[in-house]
């Protein structure tokens, strides 16, 4: 039988607001256990929550690059269960009245095919604490720093067919809110969490299968890989004549396993109801006009500028506006060198190469902008040739100098002297008679196939540092001589 | 000295006839040695208390000082007191020191108002007798076999026994003016927003609002000038100016429109308390109010509303009471259900738990709308009654409570009965309105009070005409039989 | 609406409140009474009356995103009854 995927997913996504959502305590990370975990976060008695400002305007800036329509009216509920990482007992967060109405995003997936996901819509919610497992002889320690700092909730309709419709979705989720500059983006921090919802159902079926939720999942890897695991396990189980459990699963990313954490049957029975410390909250038309205003430029707005603005070809310009960074880095190489075209080739090429063999974000690449345009400038008025180019980048990553430097230590300057590459090619010529008849007596269009053996002969002598097109044009001459 | 009201100490206290040491610790005296007939007081910080004192008369000394400087009181239980405990009676809070102090506590101490401790209630304010708390109940000082009133009881057995000149409380669904009928004293509860919340144990936070308990209406509007205030850190508080509400309680009533609702006068409610209100309706008369015949026909939907909302609120408002971070904590946990199960059911009384059963219930899947959605549609009306009614009165008036105070045990085995004790002071927390109760006169002995409501934020018009009746009648200068 | 033993053993575990087998059936008589009371709500024609979450028709004040509270672990803490390291201790929790 042939079956078809179902997947939607639930983006947990960490505004960068300087503080919680409910209180003045810092949301910075990485501070000792409980030292940003103030009198409210803790839920002490009498306590009182007040809500953040910043992390409306982040939900309505979020809202508005979705294309949803924004909740003028927007009221906080409370969810109760207990669990020690939620100090209330009660998460407070929106269900019936949303910050982010149903919107949607575009996906592009190679080879021109494109793909809309619907935003079925977004809520603001407190984040819990954390649990921590080790060195406590059968107890867990609870750190409540991250308690109470803002999240959006994004929810999508099931519209993704595939792991890779799914991580494309992910993908430029992650590019829309960095670029927005409302979350920082950092899966391994759980700035970025995932939750996906998968079931299968047989191809041409419309009613959707029992589906399962594998939850919090903190990278694309690991997205791709649990859902590619679910799909297939759904997929032997029906076909095995059994049926799927709606149930809750956790992936594990190190040992490549998933396993059931709880079934539908244990699952809470939440009695949310309005939370009477909090009003709803009002925003008006010139409200959302002014965050719209404030926004930053979006991945597809800046798209559509470099291919204006810089002459990139469509897809180059949607290569490098993906990742904000890489824009911000494109634009500050560019405007150092000018030359666009150029500078796009080496932060995708190269540069994206080694920054990912060697684990490091372009915005703290040691290759900074500085010196990726000074090499970069000497290809272009022909110092460098290309290839001795690739070796000049890799002395710069060892943090031998820029460009200029290193061109002059190693003496890796491009030959173009006429009298040098003269010698040379005198010199190859005399060596090789017998090539040299041979090139004479060809016909005219057998020529240019047989030129390559002169021209890497002397690309040889000069090691590499002759200027290719110099080259060729005193060695067309002397040859026809 | 403990015969003075809060403008007399003012007024001692700033001509030098005594000092607040002096008032303080003749309080603290007469607390040592009365208050193990009538347990109004969980904790008394005494040393705290001669502390604050002492700074207090360092002010005067240096003069240019708020009103309330050095004048002493006691808060009731459910507010947060840095350092102090803060049980809320319950045996969950216990060992609870508050680590922060509450709004209306900063305020007061802002002003050099010296706390003499903090007082016995029903647990988190869960009664309409103070049978509830952890600590044993509280005995009315007018008669010791009978109960104070609830929540607020320790406060007002406080004041009433003059172990302390004013009290705080909090009002839910009638914890301050309930308390207040049944031991003689004034009490307040003001629009809710116009104190804030901050610091007090919640526990219906949509009907929770904190007020005083005091001998005379003019204590409680001197007192009230420092409570309220507008608290960014509460966001159902109101910004808005707050009145000195000692300035306008001289105001004539002439043509002050008293409103009388029918339905606070049909069955269930005492004759002779009945006969009291009556009288008082004639005393109003004669200050040149006039008096209208109203109706609130949703009036017997405001207990059953009532019994739905505030238990869903305290069921989630309790959760936080889970062993993990502060309170009551079960010995050897075997896993972490066994902490929480074990540690809610021995830090909670029955009735703690009751409610927070119920709320859980009326918030449960399936039961959301006929019960939860049902009371808060229900709640609007009951608004409106009021809204609508203040279209033509000013001032609305009636009894506070259906008879006098009753005997401990009495009702406590039935829940309904007990709930009915407050069938004429709920519906203004429902509505958020502010209400007040003053003594009226007495059955066997025990004191009645007369409830007056008013419109929102009109605190200033209900402590005018609560004054203005004291200034006419003097059932509130009666002290209870056996009171040195 | 009445409620038997086993509604009060579901609300039991919603809430952590363990109700003992002897206590189950006067807990289920005392919420039973409770709810005859209250099922006077079901009798009254709210058709068309919105929902009324809170007394005063206010609107949430927003807060600036500005940090104002300090590190009080140490104060905080000296109240827990269990800490460790700074984590608050619970018994192990399974996932």
């Amino acid at each position: 039988m042939q079956w078809e995927t179902v997947i939607g997913l639930e983006v947990h996504v960490q505004l960068a607001t300087k503080t919680k959502i409910f209180s003045g305590a810092s949301t910075a990370f990485g501070a000792e256990p409980n030292t940003q975990a103030c009198a409210v976060d803790l839920a002490l008695p009498g306590t009182l929550p007040v809500a953040n400002e910043q992390a409306f305007r982040y939900a309505t800036m979020f809202g508005l690059a979705v294309n949803a329509e924004i909740g003028k009216r927007s009221v906080f509920e409370r969810k109760n269960y207990f669990y020690p990482d939620l100090p209330k007992g009660y998460q407070t967060t929106q269900l019936a009245e949303p910050i982010v109405g149903p919107g949607f995003v575009d996906l592009e997936l190679g080879e021109g095919r494109t793909k809309r996901v619907r935003i079925h819509h977004a809520h603001l919610e407190e984040d819990a604490g954390k649990s921590l497992h080790e060195d406590f002889a059968g107890m867990s320690g609870i750190d409540l720093n991250r308690a109470g700092t803002p999240l959006i909730e994004v929810v999508t309709e099931p519209d993704m067919r595939s792991a890779e419709e799914a991580v494309a979705f992910a993908k430029k989720l992650h590019s829309i809110v960095t670029s927005l500059e409302i979350c920082d983006g950092e899966m391994s921090q759980g700035s970025m969490r995932f939750d996906v919802n998968i079931s299968v159902r047989p191809k041409g079926q419309e009613k959707l299968g029992t589906r399962t939720e594998t939850k919090n999942l903190n990278s694309f890897k690991f997205m791709e890989e649990a859902i590619a695991l679910e799909v297939e396990r759904q997929i032997d189980v029906l076909e095995d004549g059994g049926k799927i459990k709606q149930e809750t699963r956790l992936y594990n990313g190190d040992t490549k396993k998933a396993r059931s954490m709880r079934s539908k049957e244990d699952s809470n029975d939440y009695r949310y109801f309005p939370c009477p410390d909090l009003l709803p909250v009002i925003i008006d038309d010139e409200y959302i006009e002014s965050v719209r205003k404030q926004m930053p430029e979006l991945p597809e707005a800046k798209r559509a500028r470099f291919v204006e603005q810089y002459g990139l070809s469509d897809y180059d310009a949607g290569q490098i506006t993906m990742d904000k960074f890489a824009a911000a880095y494109f634009e500050a190489a560019t405007k150092i060198s000018g030359e666009a075209k150029l500078t796009a080739n080496w932060i995708m090429a190269d540069l994206g190469a080694y920054l990912n063999r060697t684990e490091q974000r372009i915005d703290q690449s040691p290759v900074t902008p500085e010196l990726l345009s000074g090499l970069v400038v000497r290809i272009k008025d022909g110092t460098l040739s290309s290839k001795i180019a690739k070796q000049v980048f890799e002395a710069i990553t060892n943090g031998e100098g820029d460009a200029d430097t290193i061109i002059e230590t190693k003496g890796l300057k491009q030959v173009s002297d006429t009298g040098a590459l003269e010698k040379i090619i005198d010199d190859i010529l005399a060596a090789n008679t017998a090539q040299v008849e041979g090139y004479r007596a060809a016909a005219e269009d057998k020529r240019a196939k047989m030129l390559g053996f002169f021209v890497g002969q002397a690309m040889k002598a000069s090691k590499g540092q002759a200027n290719p097109q110099a080259l060729n044009e005193l060695l067309v001459k002397k040859l026809n001589g | 000295m403990h015969q003075l009201t809060i403008a007399e100490l003012v007024k001692g206290l700033r001509n030098k006839d005594f000092s607040s040491v002096e008032v303080t610790q003749h309080y603290l005296d007469r607390i040592a040695r009365l208050d193990k007939v009538y347990n109004s007081y969980i904790t008394t910080t005494p040393a705290l208390a001669l502390a604050q004192a002492s700074a207090a008369d360092k002010r005067l000394a240096a003069g240019n000082t708020p009103a309330l400087c050095g004048v002493p009181i006691a808060h009731k239980d459910i507010f947060c007191t840095m350092g102090v405990r803060t049980s809320c009676a319950s045996k969950m809070l216990d060992n609870f020191i508050a680590p922060y102090n509450a709004t209306i506590v900063e305020n007061y101490l802002d002003s050099g108002v010296v706390m003499l401790g903090k007082t016995n209630m029903d647990e988190f304010a869960m009664g309409s007798s103070n049978e509830t708390s952890y600590y044993g109940p509280v005995k009315n000082p007018w008669a010791t076999d009978c109960v104070p009133g609830g929540s607020s009881g320790g406060s007002a057995a406080a004041v009433a026994a003059h172990l302390a000149p004013a009290a705080t409380a909090s009002d839910t669904g009638g914890s301050i003016r309930q308390p207040a009928a049944h031991c003689g004293l004034t009490g307040i509860k003001p629009t809710y927003g116009r104190v804030s919340r901050w610091g007090m144990i919640a526990f219906a936070s949509s009907l929770d609002q904190a007020g005083i308990l005091s001998r005379t209406a003019e204590d409680a509007a001197i007192l009230l000038n420092d409570m309220a205030s507008y608290d960014t850190k509460d966001s159902t508080s109101v910004e808005r100016d707050v009145p000195n509400y000692t300035a306008t309680l001289n105001d004539s009533l002439k043509g002050l429109r008293i409103g009388v609702p029918k339905e606070y006068f049909g069955e269930g409610l005492n004759p002779e308390t009945a006969a009291h209100v009556e009288a008082a309706i004639k005393v109003y008369e004669s200050l040149g109010a006039t008096i209208h015949s109203i109706s609130l026909p949703h009036t017997n939907l405001s207990v059953p509303a009532y019994y739905v909302i505030a238990p869903a609120e305290c069921s989630a408002n309790l959760s936080r009471l889970d062993g993990v971070r502060y309170g009551h904590r079960c010995e050897n946990p075997k896993d972490l259900n066994d902490l929480y199960m074990r540690s809610r059911s021995e830090g909670f009384g029955d009735e703690v738990k009751r409610r927070i059963l119920v709320g859980a219930y009326a918030l449960s899947a399936g039961y959301y709308d006929a019960y939860y959605s049902k009371a808060q549609k229900v709640r609007r009306l009951i608004k409106q009654d009021f809204v609508d009614a203040f279209q033509s009165v000013d001032v609305i008036l009636g009894p506070t409570s259906p008879s006098p105070a009753f005997q401990f045990g009495s009702k406590s085995k039935d829940p309904v009965a007990m709930y009915l004790e407050d069938i004429y002071t709920i519906a203004t927390n429902l509505a958020g309105l502010p209400g007040l109760s003053i003594p009226c006169g007495f059955v066997e002995n025990k004191p009645v009070g007369l409830q007056l409501i008013g419109n929102f934020f009109a605190e200033a018009q209900l402590l005018n005409a609560a004054h203005q009746f004291q200034q006419a009648t003097n059932f509130h200068q009666q002290t209870a039989p056996g009171i040195e | 609406m009445a409620v038997d033993r086993s509604d009060i053993a579901k609300l039991a575990v919603l809430a952590r409140i363990a109700i003992s087998d002897d206590a189950a059936d006067e807990v289920a008589n005392r919420i039973s009474t409770v709810l005859a009371l209250v099922d006077q709500l079901q009798a009254v024609n709210t058709d068309g009356v919105l929902p009324m979450a809170h007394p005063l028709d206010a609107v949430q004040r927003l807060r600036a995103d500005v940090v104002t509270e300090p590190n009080q672990r140490e104060l905080f803490q000296s109240i827990a009854p269990a800490v460790q390291d700074g984590l608050y201790l619970v018994p192990q929790v399974i996932e």
